[in-house]
């Protein structure tokens, strides 16, 4: 497999061109992929968010807003240029910042944020051969670039001047170091069972034998302890503290405005996007059609790439539904449940999940034997 | 959950929070300064008064009868519970006897109001404790309950419509079947209530055991109505003093068991709420069956002129307790009124009740006492 | 228990009387706390809340009068307590007994100006901290100015 910085390099290889230039344009074009990627994704997740939340809440949702002439219909596709009008008032509106708030850290924070979700998607494939940079301990770099957000919420908390603030960035600190333990103990399961670090061998293997959540009652539980702690790392209800709003009012968001708050929304909805592409590759196959599982009698007489729908621009396809699918079922949490309140969030992480993920992995192990 | 800290080993600055006035959970304006260790609440000092609009005063300068529509906008999410309580406490001191239909007429529209009540008290407590969905079906539900009060007097939630003496309107031909149509649909949302909310584990895990208020503690702050019933004490109007024709009726009274947790929890004031409103809808159908025709406005004094006296009337609101102490000295104007309103006394007790809990706790304990600014402070 | 039987407990205190027509008890304010004491203690009396505290200007702000309204929820009867006072007589407070009375006597310190002797912490609660005046006394005069703000005393602008 290879990455696109690799065929950068690789295209231009006959041509004279300063090496210099070279490196930049391989760090250029990258960097534009990965930011359409999160834009795109923030606009398309935000509408879809709305739109769900309103049929969950028996009401309709965005439907005035259209886009280019297009208005949509009375159920669907009803406000689609909704997000692109919030985008572009959130762009142009006045950059607030409170007079004792430390200027430089503020200003900082949503960059930070940022950084950590966009060096996570540079390890992330998309599918068979499409990925920023091959690196061979995949999964090892995914989990430590996505505790980069942390700082930057911290830091956000408290530069802004304002007690609430500072709440929701003390119990957001805690709420995500915390969860990234029953998360790399998840992600650890594929890791022994498959021998791999670098996700192209992991999904090989699953190609090879099954989907990992299929191959031993403890890797499911495993998905499931892995889907709820990203459901807390990401700050979703029913883990939502950190920006409980009904207590404090946006916790540690409260004093930002405009560009620095889409800058923090963005980074919220593209680190939905990763976990849910990490937890597609690693438990439900990747880029791997879920036909590939199914034995059909006639799959043998007609050419199989036509048939279990497998291949590179498929694997795309793949992908994106099983992120969608998993990104819904966040979404679905969100409207449903109720908040857990900070000590009972830390309960169920330190007593409930890391007991059970360390059980898991001393049990899969043996299964492991066994089988 | 122990929760309290070893003060003597852990040296913490104490700081002061301030829920300002303006804050999406407050139900209103209201301010509470918090003094806290960390997350855990060492005192709370409610502060009333932001939404103080001389409703006493103004009773001393307008008749008896202008003094309804003022009376509804004391609680103006029970309207119809306060002009209640105010038309009986004028009857007493003007002692006159009422049609039948008035008060079976009365009974509806107030059990109808205890469901809307209600309805917004477990929506929003709902959204105090993170559940967004529930608060949009409850209100939801809510608008039919306004459609029916529309079709009735003209207005959606201030309605000057039960006046000393009668009511204002008589109801239309097609009132009663829209009633049973609308509580008919009701009680099949109830179910969906008590799947989403009531029996969701993380939704019991926030309120059970939260906010526990003895009996007694209750009682001496002067709490009355659901949030004294959760306690376990059955104390309701309704039943102990009946007034109006509540002692024609067959209902229950719910009192809180402590079925998730400890009697007089969060989760019991939330549940004596959700059923009393299945009470509510037992009486409304007993009242629609039995309801006698006649002349809404026979009784209806042509100038209400007391005689000389004082009275003090209590009645069941959708909070409790509704007291009315009138002093007339024999004009058409009164000389004093005053109302105790429930949600006075109720938010009394937060500071005793929420010692010793998390932030998120107290925003849990201020909604379940279900209070409403408009009546705190008149 | 009526009102007589409830008077016949507590009849043996100075300063007490029974109105039997309109059915309230008047106290002077000196025996006030004896009295609240026996209501609360006593077990055929035992009344365990304190449902309303109101206080009346019927003396054109000379003499004021303070009613209690207690109720029991275990014998189920009521009674009404009158005090009567003059102005800038002391009123026990009740604070220690009922928790009930705590901002009770606030609002009627607040609006009428009347002082609960051993009231925990007696301010306003429901006007500002720094508001002159008590407005509910039959000679209230609005002041002219509240923080620089004019309160105009000219009715015609909305009348």
């Amino acid at each position: 497999m290879t990455s696109i910085v690799k065929s950068i390099i690789g295209s231009f290889q006959g041509f004279p061109i300063d090496p210099f230039l070279l490196a930049v344009l391989a760090i250029l074009v990258p960097g534009i992929i990965i930011f359409l990627i999160m834009a795109v994704n923030a606009l398309i997740a935000v509408y879809f968010e709305r739109k769900v939340s309103a049929f969950m809440q028996d009401r309709l949702g965005p439907m005035e807003v259209g886009i280019f002439g297009f208005k949509g219909g009375k159920r669907f596709w009803g406000g689609i240029g909704q997000t692109f009008a919030d985008a572009i008032k959130l762009l142009s509106k006045e950059d607030i910042i409170p007079n004792d708030a430390d200027k430089f850290l503020m200003m900082m924070a949503p960059f930070i944020i940022f950084t950590g979700a966009f060096l996570t998607f540079i390890g992330l494939p998309i599918s068979d051969s499409l990925v920023i940079s091959n690196f061979n301990i995949g999964i090892f770099y995914i989990i430590a670039m996505s505790s980069v957000g942390v700082i930057g919420i911290i830091l956000a908390g408290w530069s802004s001047n304002n007690k609430w603030s500072l709440y929701g960035a003390m119990r957001a600190a805690a709420q995500m170091i915390s969860y990234e333990i029953p998360i790399a103990l998840s992600l650890i399961l594929v890791v022994l069972v498959s021998g791999h670090l670098d996700i192209h061998g992991i999904v090989q293997w699953q190609a090879d034998n099954r989907w990992f959540i299929l191959h031993s009652p403890f890797a499911a539980l495993g998905f499931i302890i892995y889907f709820v702690s990203v459901v807390a790392e990401t700050n979703r209800t029913p883990f939502d503290i950190p920006e409980a709003e009904s207590e404090l009012v946006a916790g540690w968001m409260t004093e930002y405005s405009g560009f620095r708050w889409a800058l923090f929304f963005l980074s919220e909805y593209a680190n939905m996007l990763i976990v849910a592409f990490v937890a597609s590759i690693v438990f439900l196959g990747g880029w791997l059609s879920p036909f590939q599982l199914i034995d059909l009698p006639f799959i043998d007489i007609l050419p199989e790439s036509w048939l279990i729908l497998d291949g590179t621009v498929f694997g795309i396809f793949w992908m994106f539904v099983k992120a969608i699918i998993l990104i819904f079922c966040m979404m679905w949490f969100r409207w449903t449940f109720p908040r857990l309140r900070v000590d009972q969030l830390m309960y169920v992480c330190w007593k409930i999940f890391i007991p059970f993920a360390l059980a898991n992995v001393i049990l899969i192990s043996i299964w492991e034997l066994i089988f | 959950m122990d929760t309290t800290l070893d003060k003597s080993i852990v040296n913490i600055d104490e700081m002061v929070l301030n829920m300002g006035p303006q804050h999406p959970s407050t139900h209103g304006v209201l301010r509470l300064k918090i003094h806290t260790d960390g997350e855990v609440v060492s005192k709370i000092e409610p502060v009333i008064g932001y939404l103080h609009r001389c409703f006493e005063k103004h009773c001393e300068n307008l008749s008896y009868e202008q003094i309804v529509p003022f009376a509804d906008r004391c609680d103006y999410l029970a309207s119809m519970h306060m002009d209640h309580a105010y038309s009986i406490a004028v009857e007493k001191l003007l002692d006159i006897e009422l049609p039948e239909r008035v008060e079976y007429i009365r009974v509806i529209v107030a059990e109808l109001q205890r469901i809307a009540s209600h309805l917004v008290a477990i929506g929003t407590f709902g959204l105090d404790v993170g559940a967004i969905t529930p608060f949009t079906w409850t209100i939801r539900d809510r608008e039919r309950v306004l459609d029916l009060f529309e079709a009735l007097c003209g207005a959606r939630l201030l309605y000057n419509y039960i006046w000393p003496g009668g009511v204002s309107h008589d109801l239309s031909p097609k009132f009663i079947q829209r009633t049973q149509e609308f509580l008919d649909y009701f009680e099949t949302q109830i179910f969906e209530y008590n799947e989403l909310l009531t029996g969701n584990k993380i939704f019991i895990e926030r309120t059970a055991d939260v906010g526990v208020m003895p009996a007694d503690v209750g009682m001496n702050f002067g709490v009355t109505g659901p949030s004294l019933r959760g306690s376990g004490v059955d104390y309701d109007l309704r039943k102990t003093e009946p007034y109006s024709i509540y002692n024609k009726f067959d209902f229950n009274v719910p009192v809180g068991e402590g079925k998730m947790g400890t009697v007089g929890d969060c989760w019991d004031r939330y549940w004596v709420r959700m059923v009393e409103m299945e009470e509510s809808i037992k009486i409304i159908r007993q009242a629609m069956a039995s309801l006698p025709d006649g002349d809404v406005h026979a009784a209806m004094p042509k100038k209400i002129r007391p005689t000389k006296g004082n009275v003090y009337s209590r009645y069941e609101s959708a909070r409790g307790d509704v007291g009315i102490y009138i002093q007339s000295n024999g004009k058409n104007i009164p000389l004093r009124l005053k109302m105790r309103s429930p949600a006075f006394c109720n938010l009394s007790v937060l500071g005793e009740i929420g010692e010793g809990w998390m932030i998120s706790d107290v925003i849990t304990i201020l909604g379940s006492l279900d209070i409403v600014l408009g009546e705190i402070d008149r | 228990m009526g009102s007589k039987q409830i008077f016949e407990v507590i009849s043996s205190i100075k300063g007490v009387d029974l109105n039997l027509e309109s059915e309230f008890i008047s106290v002077s304010s000196v025996s006030l706390l004896e009295v609240a004491e026996k209501f609360k203690n006593d077990t055929t009396l035992d009344f365990d809340f304190l449902m309303c505290i109101t206080a009346l200007d019927d003396g054109n702000s000379k003499i004021f009068t303070v009613v209690y309204n207690f109720h029991s929820n275990k014998n189920n009867h009521s009674i009404e307590v009158r005090v009567s006072i003059t102005d800038g007589e002391d009123v026990p407070s009740l604070a220690g007994i009922w928790k009930t009375a705590d901002w009770h006597e606030r609002e009627a310190y607040d609006m009428m100006g009347i002082n609960f002797s051993g009231h925990p912490e007696l301010k306003r609660i429901l006007l500002p901290e720094d508001w002159e005046g008590f407005p509910l006394r039959k000679n209230y005069e609005v002041a002219d100015y509240y923080h620089g703000v004019p309160i105009p005393k000219d009715k015609s602008y909305w009348e």
